[in-house]
C-alpha cells in the first residue's frame, strides 16, 4: 500500500529487484531438444549481474534444462542439442568455439543432491582448481580457504580439511559443493534445487549464503519451493511447457503475477 | 477463479469470506437499528443492537484466528494473500463499525425522554441513510469482487463529511440558543461523529477491496469535506 504515499520502510540491502543492474546474460531465441522433443522454445530472458534469479513452473517445465544449458553440461548427451544464443559477456556460450571447461569454470553448477567426490575436503575443493590452473601448493591452500570461507564453511572444516568429504552431513556437503564451485572463481553460480533433500536449518544456511554470495556472483536457481523462490531471488521467472509466461521482479510476481497460469502456479490451483 | 489443488484451502478462504458477509450483515443491522431506535425512542431497539455487538466482536476474533492459521499453514501467495490480508482488516473495520452503532444505541437511552427537534433528527438521519448505502455498497463490492464500486463509495465519502459538518454547525446554534438543548445535542454530536466515522470505516473497505481486486492502492487523496475541525458559530448570529 505503501506506493501510493511514497513511503516505504526499510528493506534489507537488495532485496527489492535492481532492474538497473546490467544484463549479464542474456538468453535470446533459445530452443532445445532431447532428440525430437523441443523442450525450450524461442525462450528471452536477461538475467542481471549480481542478482538472483529463480527459476520456478512445474515439473517437466523446462528450468532445469534451461539452467543446464548455461554450461553445456547437456553435451554431455550426444541427442541433446541447443539453438539460439546465451550470452555471457559478449560470449554465446552455445558457439562449439568456446571451450567447455573454460566455460564451466566461469558458470560454476550445484545439483540437488550433494555431489562430493571420494576424496578429503581439501582435495574437493581443490580439484576443479588443479584442473584447470597449474598453481603453486600455496595458493591452492589460499583459494581453498577463501572458497571455503565463502561457502560459510571454513570453520566447521578447518581443523579436518583431510577428512573425507562424504562424511559431512548433507548441508555441509552441499556448502562444499558450493565451495568447489567458488573456488574457480566464476561469475555464474548455478543451483539446481540446491536445498530440498535439506533439512530447515541447512537450508537457512544455503539461502544465507545465497544472499552473501550475491554480492559478488549472478545467481540463477531453480526451486520448487514458492517462498523459497520469494525469499532469496530479486526475479523470477515462470516457465510452463517449455516458454518462458512471466518473467519480472519476484515481489510482482508473488505479490500480483500479470498472468492468470502465473498466478494459477503459484497459488496451488488448477491450471 | 479456479478452486485450489488442495480443496481445504478453498474452505479456509471460503469460511473467511462467509463469516466477513455475516459480519458486514451484523454491522449493517446494528447501523440502521441504531439510528431507528434513536429516532423512535425505541428502547427496546436499542437494548437490541447493544446485544447484538457481541456476536460482531467474537465473529471478528474468529476471522483473525482463522486468517492466522491461513497465513501459518498455506503461505499464501498473490490473490490469496490479499484475500487473507483483506479479511483480517475488514473484519478489524467492520467490529468498529459494530462499536459506533453501539454507542449510538446507547446514547439514545440516555436522551430518550428529551425533546428532540424534528430538522435535526432529519440531518441526522439523512447523514445515516448515506452511511448505511455506502456500507451496503461496499460490501456488495467485496461480495463481487468490484473494483469500479469500491472506487465509487471511496469517492462519496465526502458527501457524508460535508453533512456532518453542517450538521455540527445546527447543533452548536441549538445550543446557544438554548442551554437546555446542550445535554441532547452533545449527544446527538456525537452520535453524528459516530456516523461520519462508520463512513471513514467504509471508505477504508473500499480501499482494501480495491487492494484485494487490483493488488494495488488506491492512489491520491481521497476527497474529503468534514470542517468541523474548524467549524466555529458566533454567539448571537
Amino acid at each position: 500500500m505503501s506506493a501510493a504515499t511514497g513511503v516505504r520502510l526499510a528493506d534489507p540491502a537488495g532485496a527489492r529487484a535492481d532492474a538497473a543492474a546490467p544484463v549479464r546474460i542474456a538468453v535470446r531465441n533459445l530452443d532445445f531438444f532431447y532428440g525430437g522433443f523441443r523442450a525450450l522454445k524461442s525462450i528471452d530472458l536477461d538475467f542481471h549481474d549480481r542478482q538472483v534469479t529463480a527459476l520456478i513452473g512445474p515439473s517437466g517445465c523446462g528450468k532445469s534444462t534451461l539452467l543446464r544449458c548455461f554450461n553445456r553440461i547437456y553435451s554431455l548427451y550426444p541427442e541433446q542439442r541447443a539453438t539460439g544464443e546465451i550470452v555471457l559477456d559478449a560470449l554465446n556460450v552455445l558457439s562449439p568455439a568456446v571451450d567447455v571447461n573454460e566455460l564451466r569454470a566461469r558458470v560454476g553448477m550445484v545439483f540437488q543432491k550433494p555431489t562430493p567426490f571420494p576424496m578429503s575436503i581439501f582435495d574437493n575443493v581443490a580439484f576443479g582448481l588443479r584442473l584447470a590452473e597449474r598453481l603453486p601448493r600455496a595458493e591452492v591452500e589460499d583459494r581453498v580457504e577463501e572458497a571455503l570461507r565463502k561457502a560459510a564453511l571454513w570453520d566447521e572444516v578447518k581443523d579436518k580439511l583431510k577428512a573425507p568429504g562424504t562424511g559431512l552431513s548433507g548441508g555441509q556437503q552441499q556448502r562444499l559443493c558450493i565451495a568447489r564451485a567458488i573456488a574457480q572463481r566464476p561469475d555464474v553460480i548455478l543451483l539446481d534445487e540446491p536445498t530440498s533433500a535439506l533439512d530447515p536449518i541447512s537450508t537457512g544456511r544455503i539461502e544465507e549464503l545465497i544472499e552473501q554470495l550475491r554480492q559478488e556472483f549472478t545467481i540463477v536457481i531453480v526451486t520448487h519451493n514458492m517462498q523459497q523462490a520469494a525469499r532469496i531471488s530479486q526475479f523470477t521467472a515462470f516457465l510452463y511447457l517449455g516458454e518462458v509466461v512471466e518473467f519480472g521482479p519476484t515481489v510482482k510476481i508473488f505479490m500480483n503475477p500479470g498472468k492468470k497460469q502465473t498466478q494459477d502456479y503459484i497459488t496451488g490451483r488448477f491450471g | 477463479m479456479a478452486d485450489h489443488i488442495v480443496s481445504s484451502y478453498d474452505a479456509e478462504l471460503t469460511r473467511l469470506r462467509r463469516a466477513i458477509s455475516e459480519m458486514g450483515g451484523i454491522a449493517e443491522k446494528m447501523t440502521a437499528d441504531a439510528m431507528t431506535a434513536l429516532t423512535r425512542r425505541d428502547t427496546g431497539l436499542a437494548q437490541a443492537v447493544i446485544a447484538a455487538d457481541a456476536r460482531l466482536d467474537a465473529l471478528q476474533r474468529a476471522v483473525e484466528e482463522q486468517a492466522i492459521l491461513t497465513l501459518v499453514r498455506r503461505q499464501p501467495m498473490a490473490v490469496d494473500l490479499r484475500e487473507t490480508i483483506a479479511a483480517i482488516r475488514i473484519s478489524g473495520d467492520l467490529e468498529r463499525i459494530g462499536d459506533l452503532a453501539k454507542n449510538v444505541a446507547k446514547r439514545s437511552l440516555a436522551i430518550g425522554g428529551q425533546f428532540q427537534p424534528q430538522k435535526l433528527m432529519a440531518g441526522l438521519t439523512h447523514m445515516s441513510d448515506l452511511a448505511q448505502a455506502q456500507l451496503k455498497d461496499v460490501l456488495d463490492a467485496y461480495a463481487r469482487g468490484d473494483k469500479d464500486a469500491a472506487e465509487d463509495v471511496w469517492r462519496r465519502d465526502g458527501a457524508i463529511d460535508a453533512l456532518h459538518t453542517s450538521l455540527f454547525r445546527e447543533l452548536l446554534t441549538y445550543m446557544m440558543e438554548d442551554a437546555r438543548n446542550i445535554t441532547f445535542c452533545t449527544h446527538l454530536l456525537f452520535c453524528a461523529k459516530n456516523v461520519e466515522r462508520i463512513g471513514d470505516h467504509t471508505t477504508n473497505i473500499a480501499e482494501t477491496v480495491h487492494y484485494l481486486v487490483t493488488g494495488e492502492a488506491l492512489a491520491g487523496e481521497r476527497p474529503k469535506d468534514d470542517r468541523s475541525n474548524f467549524a466555529a458559530v458566533e454567539a448571537g448570529t
